[in-house]
């Protein structure tokens, strides 16, 4: 047996969805499969419909609607407060929904007990039991012979690559180890749904960053439906298949991680997801914009009637340095106003005069800062890509 | 061996955790005993005192004669008069105690903590007993009271006695959860220390303080075993509503004294539970403990009154064991055995410590039961927790009803002969639910307490593993709460066997009680046997807490390994 046979995997596979994405999107940010590409049949799984929750005068979720394919990897994604811890206790049956349909492969199970729901849960606490051994909180919801069970709890141990911690108590596990042990607990009796409540949120960066992949890898490897809920858009993005983006009890947006980021379907989305630069313009003609003193051109814009108000949006890496000032489509002369280093990249504040002194933050690459010899106060050329604009109208803006 | 081929799980899916069910008619049933225990006596108490037997006319027609007597607005005075008295003496004794504890690096705190918490190992009225001794016309110390202790000295200092730990536990907490950063802070911004003092300490603890202020208050204002034994001539209310009770059989006045002595008990109760509220808001989750450094000249003054404190507590127990073991107080000053046999005196005699320790063995084995199945089921189990919010208001409402009115509601309640409860009347059984009601408080709270320690998705997480929610309480929640049942068990009993106030309405000469038989033996004049049996009580109380610290070291070692991993 490999004890770290789920690292491993994950190791394998990844270089192979680093490819791919390389041929469909050299600009892709992140590394990872389109849920197409996976081996899965395409008949919803869990189904919800029309799923409604009030907290006296509060509403905590209103028309959810949501289906999930099996061996999906679902992230429910938004702020605290927004619903989608709700959202997965009820569908964990730990707390009632006031109308809503759920259905898990055609039987409807919207109001069966917990326990009749068949689903391994991992919570954000773990509530590991403090009584028991590692090997009892594995075995906790294992009935049958005891050898049968001591395998089970071995193959375990063995999956989630802590080998020899069998005999330990939680409170002698770091803090990974106790969450992974609650994985292993959750897996035991092969669920056929997974849920993840904030899993990783009481770890240390590191740790997290290491466990996202191992999560993601056994999650892979065993083909088990998951629904994890974060407030952490980056683990949204590298983990899941899908992201569900929740605010104020609605769905604001369903979509691949890819999606997410780069077609955000509203401005909650696109500023929830990751950094970006809003230019509010008044449309001018069919993809013709005036921002500040300039005239911007954004095929997006087209939808939009002459006169109207729009917000443009566009993320910072998208923003282009030129290297040198060649009148162009979508350019302006930009001041640095601030050098921050972020780490991999460098992002820079930049003001532009011609369009009324718009604040633009823009990544660039040490390279880049580097051959281009930026320093503060410098007056740099800026582009935008048309393409990559895209246009809101101020009403949902605001 | 690949990791993908793993073996099936065992794992029966007949077994299903849909047993939930159940816990809602256990949690019901639980609620209804309390009900019965406490809402109903209370209504008992109410319509006696608004309702004239000899008219049969319902209102305040008899209240108000009774109410204007000369007689009980001297007594109300009369108690206030002790109570404020009592209360200006303890807390100040209280607040030096507990903050030797908490905020001096002295010696031997936890000799201290134990000695100042001895008084609740007896009735109240040892320290009665223990002032005739001391202070009576035959006292050791009888110059000290040329005028005598009988009356209001004698109370105040008997009740201080009384209420002293029960002060000094209230104003421990407030002052352990002091936030070392912000003495810190004072002192770099170069405040002296009685600034700090006037700044940090009193706004951290004044909740603490007014809480203290209003259980010392409300123990004294109702307590009528001190006043009993030591008051003299000087009447005060709780007494009278014994006396009217008891010695006169005058049952509806008896009802509307009790009713008077729910008030204070109530308003009390009321300020006291907004300071708890603001306590609690006090502490911030940063907060960081105080580092204690020696400072010999503050830990001396804290070592000096401590002794002095503790050694006046340890008086006052020690003279009412050695008017036990002396033979004829003060002629004959050799030791004798001789007031611990009973067979002469009234009150029950040996009979009535057998029933005592009975009555807290079945209190502390029931009541501990029925607390924590009821705090369990209600906090823990899906379905019974709507039914959390009317138990925590049942279970909150014995510490604003004093032990006399709840007897008292338990005379009027019970012995109706329309009840269909009428038959536990006179019974053990009624004893013993009289107290569980009496002290459930307490008990509850440390349950809620402990119970709300526990991660509260552990029944989530077995739902899911569809294991029934009684394995996961078996299996989890009891050996995790362990140590807190054990408390509660522990209270049950020390308390049961120390109380006077409620059960003396209830028991029968079957029934006798060895704290009711020290007053009746006190009133009779055998005051050296009534010694004996205080002593007896102590020595049952502290021997019952020996032995659930030794049974609680037991367990911790051998099943509770898990809180200290090597």
């Amino acid at each position: 047996m490999n004890p770290s046979a789920g690292r491993n995997r994950y190791q394998n596979t990844a270089p192979q969805a680093l490819n791919k994405r390389t041929v469909e999107n050299a600009k892709a940010p992140m590394h990872r499969d389109l849920p197409e590409s996976l081996t899965m049949n395409s008949t919803p799984y869990l189904s919800l419909s029309g799923i409604q929750k009030r907290f006296g005068a509060h509403t905590a979720l209103s028309g959810i609607d949501l289906t999930i394919r099996q061996g999906e990897f679902v992230c429910l994604l938004g702020p605290s407060g927004c619903g989608k811890t709700t959202l997965l206790r009820i569908i964990a049956g730990l707390e009632g929904m006031d109308s809503g349909r759920i259905a898990r492969d055609g039987r409807d199970i919207g109001r069966l007990p917990p326990a009749a729901r068949d689903y391994g849960i991992v919570f954000q606490s773990y509530a590991l039991f403090p009584n028991l051994t590692v090997a009892q909180n594995i075995a906790y919801g294992l009935t049958g012979r005891r050898e049968d069970k001591d395998r089970r709890v071995t193959e375990l141990l063995a999956l989630i690559g802590l080998p020899a911690i069998a005999g330990k108590y939680p409170a002698q596990l770091s803090g990974g180890q106790q969450q992974r042990v609650a994985l292993a607990r959750a897996l035991a009796t092969s669920p056929g749904l997974l849920l993840l409540d904030e899993p990783l949120s009481a770890l240390d960066a590191q740790v997290r960053e290491h466990l996202r992949g191992e999560i993601k890898a056994l999650q892979r490897q065993l083909g088990v439906t998951t629904i994890m809920v974060t407030h952490d858009q980056e683990e949204a993005l590298t983990m899941a298949d899908r992201v569900v983006v929740m605010n104020h009890g609605v769905i604001e947006q369903i979509g691949t991680p890819e999606q997410i980021y780069r077609q955000p379907a509203s401005r909650f989305v696109a500023d929830f997801v990751g950094q970006c630069n809003w230019l509010t313009g008044t449309v001018l003609s069919p993809g013709q914009l005036r921002v500040g003193d300039g005239i911007v051109s954004a095929p997006a814009a087209s939808e939009f009637a002459s006169g109207t108000q729009v917000e443009l949006f566009l993320r910072p890496e998208d923003v282009q340095i030129n290297p040198r000032w060649e009148p162009s489509p979508n350019s302006a002369l930009a001041e640095v106003q601030q050098i921050e280093l972020l780490g991999s990249l460098y992002r820079l504040t930049l003001s532009v005069p011609q369009w009324g002194n718009l604040p633009l933050l823009a990544d660039i690459s040490h390279r880049q800062l580097v051959q281009l010899a930026i320093g503060d106060g410098q007056r740099l050329p800026v582009q935008l890509p048309a393409a990559s604009l895209r246009c809101f109208g101020t009403a949902e803006a605001a | 061996m690949s990791t993908l081929t793993l073996s099936n799980p065992p794992r029966s899916t007949a077994r299903r955790a849909s047993s939930e069910w159940l816990a809602l008619p256990l949690a019901g049933i639980a609620l209804l005993a309390l009900v019965i225990l406490l809402a109903l006596p209370l209504i008992a108490i109410l319509g006696q005192a608004v309702h004239d037997p000899d008219t049969g006319v319902w209102g305040l027609s008899q209240v108000a004669p009774i109410l204007a007597s000369p007689a009980l607005v001297q007594q109300v005075k009369n108690s206030i008069a002790v109570a404020l008295t009592t209360s200006l003496i303890v807390l100040p004794l209280a607040y030096g105690f507990a903050a030797a504890l908490t905020r001096s690096a002295m010696p031997a705190k936890g000799l201290f903590r134990a000695l100042a918490l001895i008084p609740l190992l007896a009735p109240s009225l040892l320290p009665g007993i223990a002032l005739v001794y001391l202070f009576g016309n035959q006292g050791v110390l009888k110059g000290l009271f040329p005028d005598g202790i009988y009356g209001f000295w004698g109370i105040v200092i008997g009740e201080a006695f009384y209420t002293f730990p029960h002060a000094l536990m209230i104003l421990v907490t407030a002052l352990s959860v002091a936030d070392g950063r912000l003495y810190e802070a004072a002192t770099a911004l170069g405040a002296g220390r009685v600034r700090q003092f006037f700044t940090v300490t009193l706004p951290s603890v004044r909740f603490g303080l007014i809480s203290a202020a209003m259980v010392v208050f409300t123990l004294v204002i109702t307590d009528f075993g001190v006043p009993k034994v030591i008051g003299g001539q000087y009447n005060v209310l709780a007494l009278e509503a014994y006396k009217q009770v008891i010695g006169q059989q005058n049952f509806p006045r008896g009802a509307v004294i009790g009713v008077l002595l729910l008030l204070p008990a109530l308003f009390s109760f009321a300020i006291d539970h907004f300071a708890q509220r603001r306590q609690q808001a006090l502490l911030t989750a940063r907060a960081q403990p105080l580092q204690l450094r020696r400072q010999p000249l503050r830990d001396a003054l804290a070592f000096l009154f401590c002794t002095l404190t503790g050694g006046a507590l340890l008086v006052i127990l020690g003279t009412a064991v050695a008017a036990a073991l002396i033979k004829l107080w003060p002629y004959n000053l050799s030791l004798t055995f001789d007031h611990f046999d009973f067979s002469n005196v009234d009150g029950g005699g040996a009979q009535a410590f057998v029933n005592s320790l009975k009555m807290s063995a079945l209190t502390a084995l029931f009541g501990t039961l029925l607390v924590f199945g009821a705090a369990w089921l209600t906090e823990k189990v899906g379905v019974a927790r709507r039914l959390q919010r009317p138990l925590h208001l049942l279970a909150m409402l014995p510490m604003a009803v004093p032990g006399l009115v709840l007897g008292l509601g338990y005379v009027f309640f019970f012995n109706e002969p329309a009840n269909p409860l009428h038959g536990l009347y006179g019974t053990m059984t009624i004893l013993v639910l009289c107290s569980i009601a009496h002290f459930y408080t307490t008990a509850h709270l440390t349950a809620v307490t402990a119970l709300r320690q526990l991660d509260r998705e552990f029944e989530a997480v077995s739902a899911s593993l569809q294991v029934p929610f009684w394995l996961t309480a078996w299996r989890v929640t009891l050996p995790v709460c362990l140590p807190a049942v054990l408390d509660v068990a522990r209270y049950f009993f020390v308390a049961t066997m120390t109380t006077v106030s409620a059960v003396i309405f209830l028991y029968t000469p079957d029934t006798a009680l060895a704290s009711v038989s020290v007053l009746n033996m006190d009133d009779a004049g055998d005051t050296a046997a009534a010694a004996a049996m205080a002593t007896l009580i102590v020595a049952a109380s502290a021997t019952a807490c020996l032995l659930f610290a030794a049974l609680q070291w037991l367990l911790l070692r051998r099943t509770q390994r898990w809180r200290n991993p090597g």
